[in-house]
């Protein structure tokens, strides 16, 4: 009797790793990361415990639709992807038609939170490109390449009209990352930075002032230090001032004293190497090139091209993320609006990016039987 | 790499549908291992961005970082205080109350200025400088709306001042000068600190300052006073709003300055005046000091410290009296036969005249060879005078014929030893330097040469003399003190900090006695005992008085007479006359010289010699030599 039962549950441990849906080394670090964040909001934000509280909902709220998305095959994920693609491209029309925000429209208003389509399309991007490039040829060809700058180029365009070209940047960036994982040719890849920058001069041409200005001030900070310069400048003194060790979690005086702007937010970065100095600063980033290796090594064991593609580029552009954050805050590149992946407060992006560790986690339960 | 692509497409089976999904497989792999590399590189780059900031940078951007957030404030010293000689409080630092605003605080300005007016006076002026205030400061700052609220308005704000948020009553130190119009000439007062002033101050002392010495001992001695300001170091945010003190080192207060003058003689040299236009200045002549300086009319110092009104101003400086100005430094005054002792000594040292040469005073004095007469105060003269009568009596003519004799060179010259001519130096500001009749002077004012007739009329101290009552109280100590001149002077000692002792100041080292003959002093001296005690021009004056006084009285026309006919000089109108009296006592060991001067009065012995008398009587009253020290 015993030994039945024990042969049942036995046979189910074997049986395990095929439904054991989670990764728990990824699942681990997000969580050790959204911790990390809200531990730094709470500091940026001078104790604001329900500006903290709001953060851990959304979180919260992500954490629980990845659990239910790692569930969904990436099959059923894969079909379903067009309806996606064309509900975030609607979702984008929403916005330039009855978006809010300061100067720019970025926002829906849903009642019950603010929700950002741009932040959604970082998602629905990557899957449309993988989903294109699965039922083609391998490595792609300039008719592929073609379509698939199409695919990217709609909503790209549409996010740089919100104006938010550093979104849009980075929308590009995930489907560009899913042609290079396609195995395109390193000629072509040569042939498209080439004629990309020969065409940059046209696109400062259609820069919005303030976009322009920014990029002058990334040139030059100092030449307008309490203007444009201002960030660039007190982000630099708040990383600068922080040392190997930083000041101590709330001992931030740039960011206590607001001195430096946006610090829960685009600049929550700073505010952490202010306070934790360049040895927090490691650890962090130790933990980010562990989340993105780990979603390549789950790309690497997909089962099929749809899953590989989305897999590998959702996991590069994650990196992207926190490059240019991390450029941006330390004046290595422009100032552009993106956040540092579930750290800075902002409730679309944490949960439209748990989302997609919810597919990556899925396309780990769903990975080849034998590991090669 | 290239060569391997380009393999793995030819081999491909395109366009047949069925995918080589190993083979992808693999390729993606390298690609996979490719964008890893690459997103580490790009990492490495990234860490080692922050390592150049936080390690290689670090210093110039913690600083940079202190810089922002800490702000250094300035704490303005405690003013120092000033007494007299015995002590006695002459400028003070007093808790008062003030009326600060809040701008941010406050919803509606005009609404709450017009309300507030309705439970504590506020003037336009207030309001105007609250105005003023405000602008270019921040709205978190603190602006000063009125000061030194009356005990009733404390009270009638502290119930009515939920109403007012916003508005708060903040205690600060305040100068106070208990003695007033007594003093208002010598201690002065502070006001705030102007944009003149503001430009040329040394930006580090004084930047918590917000008064500063105007006149008076309060503004010769600024520098002692002020102190050295303390400071605090606030954390502040980035709208610059003080959050916390870091640090802060407690100012040094300013010096305590003790005066010569002894307020008891002060103030009944003020009560003798009674209203009359005029100064007195009494001196120490042993050594210079000042025991008493008034200027009459005086005004309140007071109003001065916080800001005058518009109309108390236009008051002051519209008083025909002048209250303003310190007559005993700056009033110019003829001094008439005040000079005559000091000429008649010239004749004795220059070998002019003997003590026993006498002069027939006949009315009228005539330069050999001209028409004009000269006349004595006397119809039909005094007779045949020596020196002691020619002072006891005012006898125009002897000095007519020495200063005639000397001749305006050595005249001047003599006068000049006595400081005439010249400001004293005293430790004020706006001191005038009076006219001392010389060739270079007239040369200097008028471009013409110096006649014989101007040289008779400078004998009697008219013409173009001109001296202020310090200048002659200097000279008279001079005299007293038989040819030793000393440095006029306020200040006595300085005390450093409440509770050490006070410093009695270095007195100069006085020069040597100018005079040739010591024994030339007697008859002088003889004299001026007689015109107090002999008969003389201010007969009576001394009587009952403890020392001998020794005096000399002045009678100066301020106008040139239109007609030859001799006058009752009681019955003219005292507009005509600047009375003088000098007086010093005991007369054989001078310790006190005092000289009073009116703008109007019929005589010197009539209307100025009582006032001296007042005022050596108070000196007599509390000399005392053991006592005289802080």
């Amino acid at each position: 009797m015993s030994s039945v039962i024990i042969e049942r549950w036995l046979r189910q441990l074997r049986r395990a790793p095929r439904q054991a849906f989670l990764d728990w080394p990824l699942l681990v670090a997000l969580l050790l990361l959204a911790f990390c964040g809200l531990a730094t909001l709470y500091s940026a934000s001078d104790l604001d415990g329900k500006l903290v509280l709001n953060q851990a909902l959304r979180l919260l709220m992500g954490t629980v639709l990845m659990l239910v998305i790692a569930r969904i095959p990436p099959n059923t994920l894969r079909t379903w992807t067009p309806w996606l693609y064309a509900a975030s491209l609607l979702l984008l029309v929403a916005v330039a038609v009855l978006g809010q925000g300061r100067g720019a429209n970025r926002w829906l208003n849903l009642g019950f939170m603010r929700f950002q389509p741009s932040e959604l399309v970082k998602l629905t991007l990557p899957m449309m490109v993988a989903w294109y490039l699965h039922a083609r040829d391998l490595p792609p060809r300039w008719i592929t390449l073609a379509a698939v700058a199409v695919l990217i180029g709609v909503p790209a365009l549409m996010i740089a009209k919100q104006p938010d070209l550093g979104t849009a940047l980075l929308v590009v960036a995930s489907g560009v990352f899913a042609v290079f994982l396609a195995g395109l040719a390193w000629w072509r890849i040569g042939a498209l930075l080439c004629s990309a920058a020969a065409i940059a001069p046209l696109a400062w041409h259609f820069m919005h002032e303030y976009q322009r200005d920014r990029l002058r001030m990334f040139l030059n900070p100092e030449s307008d230090p309490l203007g444009n310069g201002w960030h660039i400048i007190q982000s630099e003194i708040a990383v600068g001032s922080g040392g190997w060790f930083g000041k101590g979690w709330h001992h931030g005086t740039q960011s206590r004293l607001e001195f430096l702007p946006e610090h829960t937010t685009d600049f929550v970065f700073a505010v952490f190497s202010e306070e934790w100095g360049l040895i927090g600063v490691l650890a962090l980033l130790a933990l980010y090139i562990f989340i993105v290796g780990r979603g390549l090594a789950i790309a690497a064991n997909a089962r099929d091209t749809y899953s590989r593609l989305l897999a590998g580029s959702f996991s590069m552009a994650f990196f992207v993320y926190v490059m240019v954050n991390g450029g941006m805050i330390t004046g290595l590149l422009p100032v552009v609006g993106v956040p540092l992946p579930l750290i800075s407060y902002g409730g679309t992006s944490a949960v439209s990016l748990l989302a997609g560790f919810g597919v990556l986690m899925s396309i780990h339960a769903h990975r080849k039987l034998l590991p090669r | 790499m290239k060569r391997r692509l380009g393999n793995v497409r030819s081999t491909a089976p395109s366009r047949s549908g069925i995918k080589d999904a190993h083979r992808e497989s693999a390729h993606f792999r390298t690609r996979a291992i490719a964008g890893f590399i690459l997103i580490v590189i790009c990492l490495a780059a990234l860490a080692a961005r922050f390592a150049w900031l936080q390690i290689a940078r670090h210093d110039e951007f913690s600083a940079r970082s202190d810089n922002n957030r800490i702000s250094v404030r300035s704490i303005a010293p405690a003013r120092g205080l000033i007494y007299d000689r015995n002590g006695v409080l002459l400028a003070e630092n007093a808790a008062a109350f003030k009326l600060e605003v809040v701008p941010e605080h406050v919803q509606n300005m005009q609404k709450m200025l017009d309300s507030l007016g309705a439970v504590i006076a506020l003037s336009d002026d207030d309001i105007e400088r609250f105005n003023a205030l405000r602008r270019g400061k921040h709205a978190f700052e603190s602006i000063p709306l009125r000061f030194k609220l009356s005990e009733d308005e404390i009270a009638r704000f502290s119930t009515e001042r939920w109403q007012f948020p916003g508005v708060s009553l903040v205690p600060y130190l305040t100068r106070v000068y208990p003695h007033g119009e007594e003093f208002a000439h010598v201690v002065g007062y502070v006001g705030r600190v102007d944009a003149a002033e503001a430009a040329t101050l040394d930006t580090d002392r004084y930047a918590g300052t917000t008064h500063i010495g105007k006149t008076g001992i309060e503004r010769s001695y600024e520098s002692q006073l002020h102190g050295e300001p303390g400071y605090e170091q606030v954390e502040v945010n980035v709208d610059q709003h003080p959050l916390r003190v870091i640090r802060s080192v407690a100012p040094t207060p300013g010096k305590n300055l003790y005066l010569s003058i002894d307020a008891r003689m002060q103030q009944a040299a003020m009560d003798a005046f009674d209203g009359r236009a005029g100064a007195a200045v009494a001196l120490d002549p042993r050594n210079g000091e000042v025991l008493a300086m008034v200027s009459v009319p005086s005004f309140n110092p007071n109003l001065f410290v916080n800001g005058i009104s518009h109309s108390d101003y236009a008051a002051l400086i519209n008083s025909p009296f002048k209250p303003l100005l310190n007559r005993a430094i700056a009033g110019n005054f003829v001094p008439g036969s005040t000079v005559k002792p000091f000429l008649g000594l010239g004749g004795l040292e220059l070998g002019l005249r003997k003590p026993e040469d006498t002069v027939l005073s006949t009315g009228e004095f005539f330069i050999p060879g001209h028409a004009r007469a000269y006349r004595d105060d006397k119809r039909g003269g005094q007779g045949r005078v020596d020196l002691v009568q020619a002072i006891a009596h005012s006898v125009n003519t002897y000095f007519y014929s020495l200063a005639l004799d000397m001749g305006i060179d050595r005249f001047s010259a003599w006068m000049g030893k006595f400081g005439f001519g010249q400001p004293t130096g005293i430790d004020l500001v706006g001191e005038a330097s009076g006219v001392l009749p010389s060739r270079e002077w007239k040369r200097a004012h008028f471009n013409q040469p110096f006649f014989p007739g101007e040289t008779v009329i400078a004998g009697i101290g008219q013409g173009y003399w001109v001296v202020t009552p310090v200048q002659l109280a200097q000279a008279l100590a001079t005299l007293a003190d038989r040819g030793v001149r000393h440095q006029v002077h306020l200040l006595r000692a300085i005390q450093n900090g409440i509770n050490s002792a006070p410093k009695l100041l270095p007195i100069a080292a006085p020069q040597t006695s100018f005079l040739h003959n010591p024994a030339n002093w007697i008859p002088i001296q003889q004299g001026m005992i007689d015109v107090v005690n002999g008969g003389g021009t201010a007969s009576g004056i001394g009587n009952g008085f403890a020392y001998t006084i020794a005096g000399k009285t002045g009678t100066a026309e301020r106008y040139s007479r239109t007609d030859e006919t001799w006058q009752n000089i009681m019955t003219v109108s005292i507009e005509h006359h600047e009375v003088l009296f000098e007086a010093f006592a005991p007369a054989d060991a001078p310790r006190i010289a005092v000289v009073v001067a009116l703008h109007a009065g019929h005589t010197g012995a009539h209307d100025a010699a009582p006032i001296a008398r007042a005022i050596l009587d108070a000196w007599a009253k509390y000399d005392d030599d053991k006592g005289q020290t802080p």
